[in-house]
């Protein structure tokens, strides 16, 4: 196997994948539009790769309270994936999907403790982003990618990081994070971080010509 | 004026008189502080992953529950702890998602513990006391003077050790 460190990414491939995170993205904001029959508006996707000792201040600070979505992801590749929002965001997400059954309002989100009814909003949420970003990465390489049925935490955003930030210690120091922030009538932050193990980062690497 | 001083991944600090060393939101990651009781003068760590000699790229030595350990003992005998009276505690190593998946990383908190620990028996540094598995993550605050450990954690009360 070819030695890749994440230190000597060229510029290429940071574009590429500044430009998956633009059509994950983008096809997430798609079917997210659907889901809730609203339009929703996006930013353009941040593309960072970080320190691990600013990756919590990069979120909002490692204390901040967010839902965090785990996936593993198989097929042609292996890997896992993240999408992290604030609870906020989260509950806000949760009142437009429930509209009519539940309302968290603002003041009420720190001590809400989200029940089974809402965090199946959230894990189906997580769902549709995180497939909507897979699928954008699985058509423009050819690969075939599934993703497993997704895991929720919701915990202080240091402690959910920590997770990948581990899986990409295995091989690297830095971490790969794109931010997203979905609007409709209130703002939805949002923010991905996809790791494929290192076989996989040379498979997409030399399907998409980079190496 | 004391100060808190702010520890990340894969980061430590070394601290002494009132100042306090914290580090937000431990997950599977442990927090490992060490002081000599004496002098008030000890630091925290934030490692990562148990072993740095299962990795090839392990340049980071706080990343890490070998060096990461080794690196803060040197640095609080610099500034002049004494080896010899150095006693530790340890907090973390949290399992935050359930199930699935590769099954060493999902475990990796609890082996970060583990490591943690035998770091420090072949050290012979005394561990007094731990806070360590669970699904949940905790901020520590460590003061190196009176040698508190405090650790909170969402929805449940404060805890000192």
């Amino acid at each position: 196997m070819k030695d890749i460190s994440m230190e000597e990414l060229s510029g290429q491939y940071y574009d590429v994948l500044k430009e998956l995170g633009n059509i994950g993205a983008g096809n997430a904001t798609t079917a997210l539009a659907q889901m809730l029959g609203s339009k929703v508006d996006m930013s353009v996707p941040q593309v960072q790769l970080l320190d691990f000792n600013v990756l919590g201040d990069t979120v909002g600070g490692e204390d901040e309270i967010m839902a965090g979505i785990y996936l593993q992801v198989e097929g042609d590749i292996q890997g896992n994936m993240m999408f992290i929002q604030k609870k906020v965001s989260a509950a806000h997400l949760i009142n437009k999907m429930m509209a009519g059954m539940i309302e968290i309002k603002d003041e009420e989100v720190a001590d809400y403790e989200f029940g089974e009814m809402e965090c199946s909003a959230i894990k189906e949420v997580g769902n549709i982003i995180t497939g909507a970003y897979l699928n954008a990465l699985s058509s423009l390489t050819n690969l075939k990618i599934y993703p497993s049925v997704p895991q929720l935490a919701i915990d202080m955003a240091g402690a959910l990081l920590s997770v990948p930030a581990v899986e990409f210690g295995l091989f690297a120091d830095k971490i790969l994070l794109v931010q997203t922030k979905f609007s409709d009538d209130v703002e939805l932050d949002g923010f991905f971080i996809l790791i494929p193990d290192m076989e996989s980062y040379e498979k997409i690497l030399t399907v998409l010509g980079v190496i | 004026m004391s100060n808190v001083i702010k520890v990340g991944m894969a980061d430590m600090a070394v601290c002494r008189g009132d100042d306090a060393v914290t580090t937000l939101g431990l997950g599977s990651c442990i927090g490992i502080a060490i002081r000599d009781p004496a002098t008030g003068i000890g630091g925290l760590v934030h490692i990562m992953l148990p072993d740095s000699t299962e990795i090839r790229n392990n340049t980071n030595r706080p990343k890490f529950a070998d060096t990461g350990i080794e690196d803060l003992v040197n640095a609080i005998v610099k500034k002049g702890g004494n080896r010899n009276r150095l006693v530790a505690k340890i907090a973390g190593g949290a399992q935050m998602f359930s199930a699935g998946g590769k099954e060493n990383v999902i475990r990796v908190g609890e082996r970060n513990a583990q490591a943690s620990k035998r770091k420090l028996m072949q050290m012979r540094i005394p561990l007094l006391a731990e806070d360590t598995g669970n699904t949940y993550g905790r901020t520590v605050i460590f003061y190196p003077k009176t040698g508190d450990y405090v650790i909170r954690s969402v929805g449940k009360p404060e805890k000192v050790i």
